[in-house]
């Protein structure tokens, strides 16, 4: 399974190997043929991770198999970079010949590419929060109460079952590490991952127990392209020798991830092909079956996007206001906002806000995701406004002055609803910049339409229905907003 | 009974170059008062202090029952008296382009002073009607012609009934024919016991329509008649 942080630190590092041009194992010698090997060097070890001893080369149990298949391949083994969710669709189309990153065995995944024998057997753990051990051992003890895990995995899926079944909540992460952050801050009541994960995260922060028994076992393999079975083929035969000659057990030890478990299972795979690694869930098969949930995510985005610019429109107006209107040290503060929250992702505002505030205040997702996409885009529309409020002519103000409006007549009575006009199209245009924007707020869970229709594809092996179908959604909320939109300047323009 | 506009010593200075020194003069009820002078010689920079649009350095500017000091322009809400007694129709009419001409001349009879909007409207459509434009009281800003918008303008500065009236360059957008109706419209007004203060470089206008004219030249008044 793939472990994806915010640590800044890692981020560097990974950059570093990015920019390195990241051969994990070195240059090939002239002449000798590479493997090309994809993995995320974001999910940081045991798997592969930038090696902080030199950013340019990566580190981990998949890299040392990865580099026992390229060997036994007569190859040299080349590292890509590549986001873990986007391992699958990266080897078809030949990024890479082989995808090892703590892929899950999935039936799935068989069925849409040709995937090696498993080389590692994990299990699902729930951690809970010490006070919580007796109450919550199992799935069944979490009806209703909100699980955390990393989305796209079988975790997940694991948990969509038991939301049906057991009316579990399912909360889905973009990494690994937030998960157990929230469950220590008391957002979640659990977190189900792989033991490797849970163990790393604990030994990392810790303040959260994981209960003895597995809710299922899975399995790591390797992927490759549905072209490549004979590539496959070949390393299958070279993992079942490494299994034997115990090559693989001393990687796994180095690396703090052997167990009895793992022996009782090397010592059944060398021999014989097992059948398809296992997992308990099945997926809805029918295209139908996404329906509901992609629904529900796009009243999300709906709800989301006008909140947020409801927040945007009444944030925005003071903050023009101030700043046409207000005392020198005011519109010093107003503009620095400005500055600073335009000048800076918005991703990172909506992490600062969910994460970091976290200790002070502990905002729920979906108010977070509105505050952050709303202050962000106050800045945004106060100087659409800002603009407005100075393009009305001062004579008109000065017309109202010697008629004896006060300060605020004028601005409520002849300046702001002639802004509003003009202010307008600009505001549309930026409703809809919002509502497209509302999908990065994915990354603190909250489930919209892009991040359902990203399920959807991950899950059906396709984009192209639920790309299409994601595609109406936004069309059908934007495109009559600029109808309306449209309608009103022509009426306030007398045409 | 004081002159509705009285103004003595005005000096009036931007930076270290002088606009207006020593200027003083006085209009009277029933009197059409032109301000002449060349582009530049300080005419409307005048209206708008009395206006207390601008700020002056020196001197004072009294109505009947108010006045203005050397210093900052006073904020909006201690100039009620002055609002009331002061009306200004400016060069180019600005008028508020979102509202009809009624509802221009009614904003401030209802929101200023309070007036009920059924008073207001009525005061409103019989000020444009008198003004020739009272089948224009629907119509927006810029469906108005030129000389419309004038009179709409003329109309919401007459509407609170101010004792004093300046006018910007009256007839820089007007054609010979209108400008002759403006100037009997003018000479109505004062006839109904008004004081008007033009600022204009229109001679004949001037010599044609005003009581008395005052001539502006290096920052004075130069033929105080």
């Amino acid at each position: 399974m793939h472990a994806a942080h915010i640590l800044l630190p890692r981020a560097a590092l990974v950059a570093a190997a990015l920019a390195f041009g990241g051969a994990g194992e070195g240059q090939p010698a002239h002449g000798e043929r590479e493997l090309r090997w994809g993995g995320d060097a974001e999910g940081g070890a045991p798997f592969v991770e930038a090696d902080p001893a030199d950013p340019s080369r990566v580190r981990g149990f998949d890299v040392d198999i990865a580099g026992m298949i390229a060997r036994g391949l007569g190859r040299t083994p080349r590292f890509v970079q590549v986001a873990w969710a986007s391992i699958e669709a990266s080897v078809e189309r030949g990024d890479f010949e082989v995808g090892l990153s703590g892929v899950e065995d999935r039936p799935e995944l068989r069925a849409r590419h040709a995937v090696s024998i498993p080389y590692y057997e994990f299990h699902e753990v729930l951690a809970v929060r010490p006070g919580d051990t007796t109450r919550y051992r199992t799935l069944r003890d979490l009806a209703g109460r909100r699980v955390a895990t990393l989305g796209s995995t079988q975790a997940y899926a694991i948990l969509i079952g038991a939301r049906d079944s057991l009316g579990v909540v399912p909360v889905s992460y973009d990494d690994d590490v937030h998960p157990y952050a929230d469950l220590v801050a008391g957002r979640v009541d659990a977190v189900l991952l792989d033991n490797i994960i849970a163990e790393r995260s604990l030994r990392r922060a810790g303040g959260f127990v994981i209960q003895p028994n597995p809710v299922a076992t899975g399995h790591y393999v390797a992927v490759f392209a549905r072209r490549d079975s004979a590539l496959r083929d070949s390393a299958d035969v070279i993992l079942r020798q490494r299994m034997r000659d115990g090559s693989l057990e001393k990687s796994f030890r180095a690396w703090n991830v052997w167990n009895d478990a793992q022996a009782r299972y090397v010592a059944g795979a060398s021999a014989p092909r097992p059948t398809a690694g296992g997992t308990p869930v099945q997926r809805p098969e029918s295209p139908a079956a996404y329906l509901p949930s992609l629904l529900r995510a796009a009243v999300v985005t709906l709800a989301l996007s006008m909140l947020a610019m409801a927040l945007a429109v009444a944030t925005g107006v003071g903050i023009a206001a101030g700043r046409v209107y207000g005392a020198g040290l005011i519109r010093g503060a107003l503009a620095t906002y400005v500055e600073v929250v335009r000048g800076t992702p918005v991703l990172l505002q909506l992490f600062v806000i969910y994460y970091g505030l976290s200790n002070v205040v502990r905002l729920p997702a979906f108010l977070a995701a509105v505050l952050g996409l709303g202050l962000n885009y106050a800045a945004y529309e106060s100087e659409i406004y800002r603009g407005a409020l100075q393009a009305i002519p001062r004579s008109q103000l000065e017309a109202a002055r010697t008629l004896g409006l006060s300060e605020w007549q004028i601005f409520r009575l002849v300046r702001a609803p002639q802004a509003l006009r003009l202010a307008l199209a600009p505001m549309t245009n930026d409703f809809v910049a919002l509502l497209k924007d509302s999908s990065l707020v994915s990354v603190i869970t909250v489930v919209e339409l892009t991040k359902q229709t990203a399920i959807y594809a991950t899950n059906i092996g396709s984009w192209v229905l639920p790309g299409a179908l994601c595609a109406i959604a936004y069309l059908a909320f934007s495109l009559p907003l600029a109808r309306f939109a449209r309608r009103l300047e022509r009426r306030w323009s007398g045409a | 009974m004081t002159n509705p506009l009285v103004v003595r010593d005005l000096g009036l200075k931007r930076g270290a170059r002088t606009i207006l020194e020593g200027v003083s003069f006085d209009v009277a009820r029933g009197e059409l008062c032109a301000l002449m002078g060349a582009s530049g010689a300080g005419k409307s920079t005048i209206l708008r202090a009395v206006a207390a649009l601008e700020a002056f350095d020196a001197g004072t500017v009294s109505f009947d029952g108010a006045a203005l000091h050397p210093g900052p322009v006073p904020p909006q809400s201690q100039l009620t008296e002055l609002r009331r007694s002061v009306g200004f129709v400016f060069q180019a009419p600005s008028l508020f382009e979102h509202l009809t001409a009624i509802d221009n001349v009614t904003l401030a009879l209802v929101h200023a002073l309070g007036w009920p909007r059924g008073r207001a409207e009525k005061t409103a459509s019989d000020l444009l009607e008198s003004l020739g434009v009272g089948a224009r009281a629907k119509a927006f800003p810029r469906e108005l012609s030129g000389g419309e918008a004038q009179r709409v303008a003329i109309a919401r500065a007459l509407a609170p009934d101010p004792a004093l009236l300046l006018m910007d360059e009256p007839t820089s957008a007007l054609d010979p024919a209108r400008r002759g109706v403006l100037g009997e419209l003018l000479r109505a007004l004062v006839g109904q016991g008004r004081a008007l203060l033009i600022a204009t470089h229109d001679v004949e206008f001037a010599r044609s329509y005003a009581d008395r004219v005052l001539e502006l030249a290096n920052q004075r008044i130069v033929v105080p008649s």
